[in-house]
């Protein structure tokens, strides 16, 4: 049977008086895709960044492939290496090129031998079409490029788990599709991820799992087409007409 | 993107800047080499009646710029000659300080001395840099196994920061060789040179903390979600991006060390400062003071120019990178 990759166990975050995440339950199974779905502010960053240690958690346990990653003993260098993360912001290096970026922790955490390192950065840089940028600058790329590069890097050490925050957020519909037809693809391959989107259409499409986040709350999950086809709760309901509204919720 | 596309702003960019004449006149000239060399796109491609009068427009008021500002420095030069000339004490002054004999007799002293300082400043510049920039990492360490390497980086560069050059100097020159420790030198250049490397490194090692700081936590969230270390982050991600950020402030420094260097002179060593020092005790005259202080004027002014040069350089590819 499929093991669970990730999970939450009433993992709570403040800062200072704000409560960020309040009793967050979460499971993600091997080959999975879970959606965050949520107003901004709801959390899914903060859900983010706390799994991937970033942030440290007031309460509750995040456990990764069975193993509690929250542990104050656990080696945070050694969770992160299993962890890829694509940021809404990209977050390139700007003093290194498309191949420096994608193979710098390959080379320098995994010890992968140069030659080595780049002929796989070359090789996933070409899958997703971008080979021909390997020796640019990323100022020199457009958004959309930028992303993808981005994502290449996360899975150049061949991550157990991805995570997406918000991936799409600061590119134009012209390239967001592109970003997301990539992570079409790696759902193909079986790349277990946690995705937080605003693009209704395809959280539904994609993820097996939809988790509507409320003021820290998970208010609401399920598979794609009780989430989005029959909401149990008042404020699903509520949030997603407001995202119909908007335009944004196009199967 | 073509090249067309990207080469076309930028050209009319450049002219469109219309604040400092003689800036202004270069950059209207350049335009219209990049037009007659062609590295404007090659596809057919005719200025339009409105782009030329529009360049023809921008030349003429470039002109009327650099006309008004030679007028006006000419205007303020006349103006300042002739207060300085009119003024009672002039011929007196003059005398002293504007003596043509003296200043040939101590022009070749000078410039011997000089030597000294450009040793001087290469010499400690070296060592500034790798010890500012040691300190600004030791200050950046986290763990409490390094809280008294903190306070004390944290105290040595407060306290060279409010010490004056000057006394530091002094009590290098003197103090050291009156401890008459065995094995340390009393040569008052290789004490001075220290009083140097000492407080400018407490400088510098501020400019690359503020440097290191003005890199974006994301960038180091970024590396670290990679799985790097603290340490890695630092050395392949932070420090890049840091150093090329101050190295026009750094120059700067380098540019007040090398003033510092005629300090130095305090101690009896023969640079540029003393060799004029003697002369003018001779003979009761300061040319050769101002001589001095010229030949430092003129090896700082094409260091400061590279800094400004160097500064703009970077802002302006930082704009053309957009919101990275």
């Amino acid at each position: 049977m499929t093991a669970e990759v990730l999970r939450l166990e009433s993992v709570r975050k403040t800062f200072g008086a704000q409560v960020v995440l309040r009793d967050v339950d979460l499971a993600v199974p091997e080959h999975s895709v879970t959606a965050l779905i949520g107003a901004s502010g709801s959390g899914k960053s903060t859900l983010m960044r706390c799994v991937n240690l970033l942030e440290g958690i007031d309460d509750g346990a995040i456990f990764l492939d069975g193993e509690e990653i929250t542990d104050p003993r656990a080696d945070e260098d050694a969770v992160r290496r299993r962890i890829g993360v694509v940021f809404q912001s990209y977050n390139l290096f700007p003093h290194m090129t498309v191949l420096e970026n994608v193979t710098l922790a390959p080379r320098r955490v995994h010890g992968v031998a140069r030659a080595e390192a780049e002929a796989r950065a070359l090789e996933l840089l070409d899958r997703l079409g971008l080979a021909a940028k390997a020796k640019e600058y990323p100022d020199r790329l457009s958004g959309g490029q930028q992303q993808r590069v981005a994502i290449v890097r996360a899975l150049a050490t061949g991550p157990r788990l991805l995570l997406l925050d918000e991936i799409t957020a600061a590119l134009d519909p012209v390239l967001v599709g592109e970003v997301l037809s990539v992570v079409r693809d790696l759902k193909e391959q079986g790349m277990t991820m946690v995705i937080s989107t605003h693009e209704m259409g395809f959280a539904r499409e994609v993820a097996d799992r939809v988790c509507f986040l409320d003021d820290g709350v998970v208010l609401e999950q399920g598979p794609p087409e009780q989430v989005f086809g029959d909401p149990r709760e008042e404020r699903t309901r509520r949030f997603l007409s407001r995202v119909m509204a908007s335009g944004r919720l196009q199967g | 993107m073509s090249p067309g596309v990207d080469g076309e702003p930028a050209a009319d960019g450049a002219a469109g800047t219309d604040n400092i004449a003689v800036a202004d006149a270069g950059l209207a000239k350049g335009t219209g080499a990049a037009l007659a060399k062609g590295t404007v796109a090659d596809d057919g491609y005719r200025p339009s009646e409105r782009r030329l009068a529009h360049e023809a427009y921008r030349r003429g008021r470039a002109r009327r710029s650099a006309l008004i500002a030679a007028a006006s420095t000419l205007a303020t030069a006349v103006a300042l000659y002739l207060l300085i000339v009119n003024s009672p004490g002039w011929e007196v002054t003059r005398r002293t300080f504007f003596n043509l004999d003296y200043a040939r007799q101590a022009l070749p002293e000078v410039l011997k001395g000089l030597r000294l300082n450009l040793e001087l400043m290469l010499g400690c510049g070296v060592l500034i840099m790798v010890f500012g920039l040691l300190l600004a990492v030791l200050r950046t360490l986290r763990g409490p196994v390094f809280l008294p390497v903190r306070l004390l980086v944290t105290a040595y560069v407060d306290f060279f920061l409010g010490l004056p050059m000057i006394i530091c100097l002094l009590v290098m020159i003197t103090g050291v060789p009156a401890l008459r420790l065995t094995g340390v030198t009393t040569d008052p250049l290789l004490l001075g040179g220290a009083a140097l490397v000492l407080t400018y490194s407490a400088y510098v090692s501020e400019v690359f903390r503020s440097g290191i700081e003005s890199v974006h936590p994301s960038q180091r969230a970024a590396a670290r979600s990679l799985g790097l270390t603290n340490a890695q982050a630092m050395r392949y991600v932070v420090l890049p991006q840091a150093v090329r950020r101050v190295v026009p402030p750094l120059l700067n420094n380098l540019v007040s060390l090398q003033k510092d260097t005629g300090l130095v002179s305090i101690g009896g060593a023969i640079d540029a400062v003393y060799a004029a020092k003697i002369i003018a005790s001779r003979s009761f005259n300061f040319t050769p003071y101002l001589l001095a202080g010229l030949v430092f004027i003129v090896l700082t002014v094409p260091l400061t120019r590279f800094a400004d040069w160097l500064t703009a350089r970077m802002n302006r590819r930082q704009f053309q990178g957009g919101a990275v």
